[in-house]
């Protein structure tokens, strides 16, 4: 049955919106954990409002005119309606995108999706602090997986199947790459001369927040460097929040699309320069042509495909 | 019929088991303690998982609710339904022919036997539609006929609906619910299917598609969107039928026919299933403000390139006013008895009917004539004299816009409540499908009011609703 240009754009949001409650969240725990550890006057509220930056949160935040304690910024990034990426948004809009569409998902879909929503909206959140607030960022990481194993193991492999797989992953590019620049200075060659304890914990920051301090040491068999973390974030095509196993999967996506339809479009063209990006290139030339530009330019190409796959396909 | 005990579906007066009912109360005899208490948890958590829900008018977003569903099924005889089935058939060919008429040469009203000025002057009657002949002259084609029952052999019909009558996916997934928690109970007895509906309602739309459509009709349901109070009824059939469930936004009329935005680019629709009521199916047509419906749609259907179901302009034929003259239509267009009697209702523009009703309003019943869903109405008996007293003023400052009906003592069937198993009252609702032929589907929507001696059953007042199971010969 031929799907509606709403239907699509449904799907494409549904899945990135889900993908973006986990990120938030574990960008969260980040930025609590880096609060807790912070001994120098300030620094808390210097960890926290680098975090909301990658989170590209921190303008809606000043307008709050409120103090970057750990409670406010963790209400903020929960709880908060005026933020449109906090966890609460996020859901709602997953939940509002899931019952447009509810007959393009499975029931199972359904139910990871609304019943996340129900226990949210249960949750008081002035309850929320401490132990309890790692403990519902935990929550909210299942969610997400939840709802990803109910898809992947429920839906058809058909239009709708790409659409979602394809939000999901454009999604999740946009946050590795925006995790990667929030920190970018310290991941700089020249950094690893210095190396300090300070480093060290912001190293560990980066690949927490991609989820990514654990299989670091499989990879690398070796401490924390710089020019490691950059090139697993970026070029490890076995890591799979990876820039570039983001862009092949994003790529691979849309393809499935053209081939469904019988016809390629300007999406697929776009997917194509995001992967050639990472594709068949070094850290080293990365870094010599400058990583906070390499970073600017694959988020600005990332956006790029997602407003062309809304132009292919009629989103609207 | 107000003071009489109630008709109990499941006992003779003597207290012993009708006729229809012996398998079922077999069957409850023999369940052990507790076996309805984990049958009613494991409904809610069937419906739950199901996302059966409404949402109440006026409570905050998000809190849809599950309509509570009664695990003990409704049960009609066969001869009992072939008696009804037949006045339903004969009162919706009626209504048809009705506004067939009242839309080209209004003959009734020239005869005499409609006053004139109850349809002209009527705000449910739309000039627009004068004139246009939809496809097969069919108007309703999806029509919900309520009724409710009084005695062994009488029943009455309350209301027709014409508008877009919802309430048909609880029929389906009641049946579903009850056939996942009591299988045994169905090997009992042969109890006549309902599953064929979506079937039957895609073969009814496509039978009125417009003459010029080529291969299958392209069908959609059109909702108002996920924030309507049957969103979930619009995408279960949506679903069910295979038809795409379509917001306005996603339609646009060009050169006089309709198209949905399509990931692959614009595709022509034949058929609009619309849930969407009358005034905002078109801004240019209709309510200019509506964001909720197609610019150009109505010109569409008056080109004959696009067939809307129902049509525009079917209220005037289930108006509350208009509903007296029921039996007198059927005789009208058919030349036959109504087989289906009407609740006696009294007219308040007249002086002496009025002064009678206001004297005994605590025995009657009032309905406003636009009003719905149970909203507007008053039940005197179970009312307060605060309430008796406002009604009163009510009908005295606008008599036109009330119509008082006697209470009738609803039948009851029993249901399981937190007492146990007690007698609550029950109405009826089909749902009939006018296409290329009249399609009734066996049994309908029984709503049950779950408060002890409440007459008022609708979902939004604290109604239920149970299986309905007509048996097979």
């Amino acid at each position: 049955m031929t799907m509606l240009g709403r239907t699509a754009q449904n799907l494409f949001w549904l899945s990135r919106y889900v993908e973006r409650a986990e990120n938030m969240a574990r960008l969260l725990e980040v930025g609590y954990r880096m609060s807790l550890t912070s001994r120098r006057e300030g620094g808390a509220s210097e960890h926290l409002m680098s975090m909301m930056q990658a989170a590209e949160v921190n303008e809606d935040f000043v307008k709050k005119e409120r103090p970057a304690d750990v409670d406010t910024v963790a209400h903020f990034m929960m709880f908060d309606p005026d933020n449109p990426s906090s966890v609460y948004s996020c859901l709602m809009a997953a939940r509002t995108n899931a019952r447009s569409v509810r007959t393009a998902i499975t029931s199972d879909m359904w139910e990871a999706i609304n019943s996340a929503w129900l226990e949210f909206s249960q949750i008081k959140p002035r309850d929320v602090r401490g132990a309890k607030l790692l403990g519902l960022l935990e929550w909210v990481k299942h969610t997400s997986h939840q709802f990803r194993g109910a898809l992947l193991g429920t839906i058809l492999r058909d239009d709708g199947f790409a659409f979602l797989q394809a939000g999901n992953f454009v999604e999740r590019a946009d946050n590795t790459a925006r995790i990667l620049d929030m920190k970018y200075y310290v991941l700089l060659p020249q950094t690893e001369m210095v190396g300090s304890d300070l480093d060290t914990q912001q190293w560990s920051l980066i690949l927490r927040a991609a989820s990514a301090h654990r299989s670091y040491r499989h990879v690398y068999h070796d401490r924390y460097k710089p020019q490691n973390i950059a090139d697993f974030l970026i070029l490890r095509p076995e890591m799979p929040r990876s820039l570039i196993f983001c862009a092949r999967f994003i790529e691979q996506n849309i393809g499935t699309l053209g081939a469904f339809y019988g016809r390629k479009q300007v999406c697929n063209e776009a997917a194509g320069q995001l992967r050639a990006m990472v594709e068949g290139t070094t850290m080293d030339t990365i870094f010599s042509h400058g990583l906070h530009e390499f970073l600017t330019e694959f988020i600005a190409q990332n956006n790029e495909v997602s407003n062309a796959l809304a132009d292919s396909y009629n989103f609207y | 019929m107000g003071d009489t005990a109630p008709f109990d579906e499941m006992h003779n007066a003597d207290g012993s088991v009708r006729e229809p009912y012996r398998a079922l109360a077999q069957w409850l005899e023999e369940q052990p303690d507790k076996a309805l208490t984990l049958m009613q948890s494991d409904a809610e958590a069937i419906f739950r998982k199901l996302g059966i829900t409404f949402a109440v008018y006026g409570s905050a977003e998000g809190t849809e609710k599950v309509i509570p569903f009664d695990v003990i099924p409704r049960i009609i005889a066969a001869a009992e339904w072939r008696r009804l089935s037949k006045g339903i058939d004969q009162r919706v060919r009626a209504l048809n022919a009705f506004l067939h008429d009242i839309y080209h040469g209004q003959d009734i009203l020239k005869a005499g036997r409609v006053p004139e000025k109850l349809i002209l002057d009527n705000s449910a009657f739309c000039p627009q539609m004068m004139g246009l002949d939809p496809a097969r002259q069919v108007y309703a084609h999806i029509i919900g006929v309520d009724i409710v029952r009084v005695g062994p052999d009488e029943f009455y019909v309350l209301e027709d609906n014409l508008r877009t009558p919802s309430g048909v996916s609880y029929m389906l997934e009641d049946r579903e619910a009850m056939m996942i928690l009591a299988p045994d109970l169905f090997q009992r007895q042969k109890v006549a299917s309902v599953e064929n509906y979506p079937e039957n309602l895609r073969r009814t739309l496509e039978s009125v598609a417009p003459a010029g459509t080529r291969g299958t009709p392209n069908i959609v349901v059109l909702t108002p969107g996920i924030y309507n109070s049957a969103y979930f009824e619009h995408s279960f059939l949506a679903d069910q039928m295979g038809a795409t469930l379509c917001e306005g936004p996603d339609l646009f009329v060009d050169e006089g026919k309709v198209y949905m935005r399509t990931t692959t680019g614009p595709e022509r629709v034949d058929v609009i299933y619309r849930r969407v009521d009358d005034d905002y199916l078109d801004p240019l047509t209709f309510r200019p403000d509506s964001m909720l419906g197609v610019p150009g749609l109505f010109s569409a259907y008056r080109a004959g390139n696009v067939t809307l179901v129902n049509a525009p302009g079917t209220g005037i034929a289930d108006d509350k006013a208009v509903y007296t003259y029921v039996p007198e239509i059927i005789e009208f267009y058919l030349g036959e008895k109504a087989l289906l009697s009407n609740v006696p209702t009294y007219n308040c523009t007249d002086d002496e009917q009025r002064n009678w009703v206001l004297a005994n309003i605590g025995d009657l019943v009032v309905k406003e004539v636009h009003g719905s869903g149970g909203y507007g109405m008053m039940v005197g008996p179970t009312s307060s004299k605060a309430m008796h007293a406002e009604f009163r003023r009510k009908i005295e400052a606008r008599p036109d816009n009330y119509i008082v009906q006697p209470t009738l003592a609803l039948s009851t069937c029993p249901t399981y409540v937190n007492a146990g198993i007690a007698p609550r009252h029950v109405d009826l609702r089909p749902y009939v499908l006018v296409g290329d032929e009249v399609r009734i589907t066996p049994g309908g929507l029984t709503r049950v009011a779950l408060k002890k001696g409440s007459l008022v059953v609708n979902s939004s007042q604290g109604g239920g609703t149970k299986d309905t199971w007509v048996l097979e010969d």
